[in-house]
Formats: structure tokens, C-alpha cells, sequence
């Protein structure tokens, strides 16, 4: 190589970058936050960054002249990791939009980091109802479910068929502790009492000793307010050691389809849980989830992978209505108020709004897990207990002590 | 009917008796990690992976060959077994005549990589297997399933076997020395290096045994080995490292320990074996059981 290819070459390369740092702020970055190795791989991780492609590509982001980019991160359920990485992403890497989030706390340390920095963070996959009670923030949409829409759907189901006594097997963090507080809410104004509650250490395998407990409490029904393998690990659990054989009953006050299709319906049989989304319910979630089986290995999505699509099909909704108006888009309380005054539309949760706590509503539907001889074949795994329509699916707006509210 | 701070007798024993099943798998796999240890001077980290393949398996086995339980059980430990000789004889005993940290570096290491290759095939919820012996028996103060009663009884006794063989036997002897003197006892015609690597396989196939044994207790899942080993490094730990009969008991000891706490303080639960071990470090840093060296 000659000088003049020396020159020739560093110039380009100056120019690229300069190219680059022009485009910086063009960019519109969203970034997958959520576990990608632990127990709620399968309910987040890479079905969700997918679910955020999907829905750029859907948007038709390069056809409006948006670069829209997607990366992810794993946050290992850790609250530090978590909060670090957001860090890092929006001062470093300029990244505008976080999505999903599983693990209540690490959710909780997010939404005070996008508040700090003003961006915008759509949580799909945490349940605390926190999120849009006290933690409430300009900067949050909490889209899928929370806490209290399952303590709800559940709870409520529950003591109405009869399970009038309670004991709580409860995840020893934030979310276990928001379930078991909003499950025992309904619980009690639904005329049913909790005999008592056991904080299991997160993550955990062995529940049988705390299944005895549960047991000797002689409660009628064990609220299980635990997720993921933990929810799985006490099924199988409770049928071993024979406590669901005794005439005790489960409720598994979260559950998503694929903890179903892990544990497999000799064993999940009968239990009932709340979730919005099946992939089975309707036309347009099935075509959605023949897209997602082709892209993941077979597997189904669930409702978190459902509420990134369409949380991150509103926010780029939200991001162009602004940039018509000409308005900052890069403020992020701007595009979570824009996220808010528009409505939201899209082939998964059809029409629906966000509240201005953050809420997003939408109707949540009660199931019940097939017998083996009901279901079809792999991922054919509820049928229909109960619609509860959207104005009863959520806490209501004046109840969640959210600060946004009382302004208003 | 006596009560112990405020715990009825009934949950009491159940638990006791709870702690002595988790403990089983505790002891049994911290068997392999001490035999491993003693003899190869090597910190075994793989030891949750290859626990996890076991289960895994015995699930193949199960679905994809149509061999049941009783058959994994003989089956998938000498698979997993032979799949550890070939890691010795391509890695490990590269890596004898340095110092422990890069065996416990290397063993880190393969194990990340066999997690994220089971998650990326079989997803991290895990799949389900069932229950050989279902049903069980009620003991008055709690119900104790067959399948768990078998596992404390078959480890027990592996446990025992597994010490008889290393302690009592000319071949254990052989082994031993083998650690002690290795130069030594090649001379006497003894082929050292492959008494090592049998050895390794051997440890190795303990682990994938618990994790048979584990497939119908726990999910069958890719994060299960990672969640127990800690535990179990602990038990070794505590027990002393290498000493055989210092894991056994040790295992079945922290079993009980943990179990207790589950009823008495359950959010301590995951912790106090830490704990335990901290202190135990303060007062007999080489273990319970171990002899400093």
C-alpha cells in the first residue's frame, strides 16, 4: 500500500465516521431488556426481541424514511445489572426506547433510570402493580398485565367458586410481595381469609417444605404468588406430595402458556389462570403465532411477547405522530404523553388506551388448562373460563395512589 | 404433645425428613466433587452441567428412544460418564501440572457453554418427566412420596458403596496412592493416567446419576445445575475438600440444616449454608471433616 492509498483510505474512514455521528440522533434505538438465560428466558428473551423486529417491520419503519433499530441485553434478574444496562444505553449508545423488562425489581430500578434520563420505557413483562400505583412515572407504559388485574382475575374467580381459605407461597421480592398484597386484597373484600403466607427464597427449586406448611395451614386453596420455574417447580411439587390429592387447591396466580407447556397437562390440568393474550383465541393471534414459531424454534408466544409487539408498534405510532407536529421526539415524556392522548390499535389487543398513570387497558380473559384429552397437540393448552371486560380487568385510576393522577 | 418454638412436632418431623431427601441430592453430588477432588486435584465446576445432562438424558432416553426411568438410571451415567472421559483426555489433563485455578477456570468455563447449548436447543422453562413411582405413604406426620423415599434409600446407598470402594478396596488404595505418590506407584506398573481418567468419568457419572435421580423430583431444565452447584460447593467445602465420608455426611447434615430454616426463618433458607459455611471456615478452615495439608 502506497501513501496515497494511506490517504485515501484514513479519509474514508473519517468520513464514515463523521457519517455516523450525524446519523446518531436519527436513529430511532429501542432496546430488549430482559433475561435471556434464566427461568423467564422462555416468557421473555429472545421471543421478545423478535415481537420488537416484528413490530418495526409491521410499522413499515423504512418505507416512512424511520431507522429504527433493535438491540437486546440480558439482565440476569438483578436489579443492578439491570439498571446498569439502561445506564449505559441511554448515555452511551443512545438508546430512546426500553421494552420489556421481566423481574419486577429489575423493572422497578429501569423505570427510575428512564425517569432520570427522560427517555421512554414500555414494560411488558414485570407484573407489579407498583409500576403505575406509587412508582408511577411519566416516562412508564405498563402494557400486558400487572399484580392486581391477575389478583383480580384469579383471586376473585377463586373465593367466587368457593376457596374462601388462603395460604401464600410468595417469591421473596418485589413482585411476589405486590401478588401476594393484591391477591389478599380481593381475597378479603370477596369475603374469603388468609391463613397465612411463606416467602420462598427467588429462585428456587425445592418448594416441598414449604408446600407442608402450606399444607398444615389446612387453607382450601395455596396461592401460589410465584412465577416462572418457581410456579412450575410447585406444581409438579404439590401433586407429588399429594397435597392437591388431599382436597387442597392450587391457584397459580400467574402463569403463562409456556410454563403450561412445561409442565405439561398431566399436570397442569384444571388450573385456572388470568392472562389477555392466547395465541389460540382469535384469527389474528394465531397468524401472529405461526410467525413466531417460524422465527423461534417452534416454540408459542406468549402475552409478554404480545404486549412488546404492540407496545412497540403504539411507541413508533407515538414517535411519528410527533414528528408530523414537529415536536422533540426524543423527549421521552413528551412520547409517553403522545402515547396516551392517541389510541392505541393492533392485530393483537385490538383498540384500547393508556391511561394516565401509564396503564395500558385492554380486557383480561380467565382459563382454564385442558384435560389431556381435550387438547389437540403441543401448545393447545386453555379454554375460556370468563371474560372481564376492560373497565373491571385493572385497578381503577383513583385507587393506585399514582402522584400523575392527582395532578390531573 | 411438646411443642418446639411454636412448631408442632408433625411439621417438625416432616421437615426433618424433607431436609434428609434435599440432602440426599446434596450428598450425592458433592460425593462427585470430593472424589474428583481428592484424586485429581481438580475443582470440578462442570459438576452442575453435567448433572443437568443427566436429566436431559434421561428425558431423551425416555422420549426419543422409549427407554424408561429404571434404565436411564444405568444408562445416562455411563453416557454422561463417558462424555466426561473425553473432556479429561482432550482438556483436563492438559492442564495437571498447573496450578488448580486453571482446571477450575476450564471446568467454568465448558459448563457456561453446556448450559447455553442445552437452553438454546430445549428453552429455560424446562421439559416435564414423570413420576416412576407415584403415589406414597402417609406417615402420620407427613406424606412421603415413594419416589422421594426411594431417592434418600438409593443414594444412601451409593453414597456408602462409593466410599466402601475408595477406602476399603485394593483398588482404592491403588487410587489413593496414586494421589499421593503418582511417580511411585507407575513404577510399580500401575497405568496412573488412566486410573485418572476413569476416576474423572466416574465422578462425572455420580453427577449425571443425581441428575436422573432429580429429573422426576425437580423440571428438567438447563439453570438446574447451576442453582444447586453453589450449594454443593459449599457442602464440599464444609465437609473438607476430598474427604469422601466428610461429603456424605456433610451433605446429609446441611440438608437437614437448610430444611429446619425453611420452617423457622424460610427467607434465610437459601443463605444459611453460607453462612454455616463462613463459620466453619473460622474455626476449621480445612473443614469438618478435612485434614490440613
Amino acid at each position: 500500500m502506497n501513501l496515497k492509498t494511506w490517504l485515501l483510505a484514513a479519509t474514508a474512514l473519517g468520513l464514515a465516521g463523521a457519517a455516523h455521528a450525524q446519523s446518531g440522533d436519527d436513529v430511532i434505538k429501542i432496546g430488549v431488556l430482559n433475561d435471556q438465560s434464566g427461568l423467564y428466558a422462555d416468557i421473555s428473551g429472545q421471543g421478545s426481541v423478535w415481537a420488537a423486529r416484528k413490530a418495526v417491520e409491521d410499522f413499515g419503519a423504512a418505507a416512512k424514511g424511520m431507522k429504527v433499530e433493535v438491540i437486546f441485553a440480558d439482565h440476569q434478574n438483578k436489579p443492578d445489572v439491570g439498571s446498569n444496562i439502561a445506564r449505559q444505553w441511554f448515555d452511551r449508545d443512545n438508546v430512546d426506547l426500553i421494552v420489556d423488562v421481566p423481574t419486577s425489581s429489575v423493572a422497578l430500578a429501569v423505570n427510575d433510570v428512564t425517569r432520570q434520563k427522560n427517555k421512554v420505557f414500555i414494560n411488558s413483562g414485570a407484573a407489579t402493580s407498583d409500576l403505575t400505583g406509587k412508582a408511577c412515572s411519566p416516562n412508564t407504559v405498563h402494557w400486558t398485565y400487572d399484580t392486581w388485574a391477575l389478583a383480580n382475575g384469579t383471586g376473585k374467580a377463586v373465593v367466587q367458586s368457593g376457596g374462601k381459605t388462603w395460604f401464600f407461597l410468595t417469591a421473596d421480592y418485589a413482585f411476589g410481595h405486590a401478588l401476594e398484597r393484591d391477591t389478599k386484597a380481593v381475597v378479603e373484600a370477596n369475603g374469603g381469609k388468609v391463613l397465612g403466607a411463606v416467602r420462598t427464597p427467588f429462585p428456587g427449586t425445592d418448594f416441598s417444605s414449604f408446600l407442608l406448611q402450606a399444607q398444615a395451614s389446612k387453607a382450601q386453596i395455596i396461592g401460589l404468588a410465584n412465577a416462572g420455574g418457581d410456579t412450575i417447580n410447585s406444581v409438579k411439587q404439590a401433586e407429588e406430595f399429594g397435597i392437591t390429592a388431599g382436597g387442597q387447591n392450587l391457584a397459580a396466580l400467574l402463569m403463562f402458556v409456556s410454563d403450561v407447556h412445561a409442565l405439561g397437562l398431566k399436570t397442569a390440568q384444571g388450573l385456572i389462570y388470568t392472562d389477555p393474550w392466547y395465541w389460540d383465541q382469535n384469527d389474528n393471534n394465531r397468524a401472529f403465532a405461526k410467525e413466531f414459531a417460524a422465527g423461534n424454534k417452534g416454540s408459542h408466544p406468549g402475552m409478554t411477547h404480545a404486549g412488546v409487539y404492540a407496545g412497540v408498534l403504539h411507541y413508533l405510532k407515538a414517535v411519528e405522530a410527533l414528528k408530523k407536529e414537529g415536536k422533540n421526539e426524543s423527549d421521552g415524556s413528551v412520547v409517553v404523553a403522545k402515547m396516551k392522548e392517541i389510541p392505541t390499535d393492533d392485530r393483537l389487543f385490538g383498540k384500547g388506551t393508556v391511561r394516565a398513570d401509564g396503564r395500558k387497558v385492554h380486557p383480561m380473559y380467565l382459563w382454564e388448562v385442558k384435560k389431556p384429552s381435550e387438547s389437540k397437540g403441543p401448545w393447545d393448552y386453555l379454554k375460556l373460563r370468563a371474560t372481564i371486560p376492560v373497565d373491571q380487568a385493572f385497578r381503577p385510576l383513583d385507587q393506585g395512589e399514582c402522584p400523575l393522577v392527582k395532578k390531573t | 404433645m411438646f411443642e418446639l418454638i411454636g412448631i408442632p412436632p408433625q411439621a417438625l418431623f416432616g421437615q426433618l425428613m424433607l431436609g434428609l431427601i434435599n440432602g440426599a441430592f446434596y450428598a450425592l453430588l458433592s460425593l462427585g466433587l470430593a472424589v474428583i477432588f481428592g484424586l485429581l486435584n481438580v475443582i470440578n465446576f462442570t459438576h452442575g452441567a453435567q448433572y443437568m445432562m443427566g436429566a436431559f438424558v434421561a428425558w431423551m432416553l425416555l422420549n426419543w428412544v422409549g427407554v424408561p426411568y429404571w434404565g436411564a438410571l444405568i444408562i445416562a451415567p455411563v453416557l454422561v460418564g463417558a462424555f466426561g472421559i473425553v473432556l479429561e483426555r482432550l482438556f483436563l489433563s492438559r492442564l495437571y501440572h498447573l496450578d488448580h485455578l486453571y482446571g477450575l477456570l476450564l471446568t467454568f468455563g465448558l459448563a457456561l457453554i453446556l448450559e447455553g447449548l442445552f437452553r438454546s436447543q430445549f428453552g429455560s422453562s424446562g421439559l416435564p418427566y414423570g413420576n416412576p413411582l407415584p403415589g406414597g405413604t402417609n406417615l402420620g406426620f407427613m406424606f412421603l412420596p415413594w419416589y422421594r423415599a426411594w431417592v434418600v434409600g438409593f443414594s444412601l446407598f451409593v453414597c456408602l458403596a462409593t466410599w466402601f470402594v475408595i477406602e476399603r478396596t485394593k483398588l482404592g488404595s491403588y487410587l489413593r496412592a496414586a494421589t499421593e505418590r503418582p511417580d511411585l506407584v507407575q513404577a510399580f506398573g500401575v497405568n496412573v493416567p488412566r486410573m485418572i481418567t476413569l476416576t474423572y468419568g466416574f465422578g462425572v457419572g455420580l453427577a449425571a446419576l443425581a441428575g436422573v435421580l432429580a429429573a422426576p423430583a425437580y423440571q428438567v431444565s438447563p439453570t438446574m445445575g447451576s442453582n444447586l452447584i453453589i450449594i454443593v460447593f459449599a457442602v464440599v467445602v464444609i465437609g473438607g475438600m476430598g474427604s469422601i465420608l466428610g461429603s456424605v455426611i456433610t451433605g446429609f447434615g446441611l440438608g437437614i440444616v437448610e430444611g429446619l430454616t425453611k420452617v423457622f426463618y424460610p427467607e434465610a433458607s437459601a443463605t444459611v449454608i453460607f453462612v454455616v459455611m463462613a463459620i466453619v471456615l473460622l474455626v476449621r478452615p480445612a473443614g469438618l471433616f478435612g485434614t490440613a495439608k
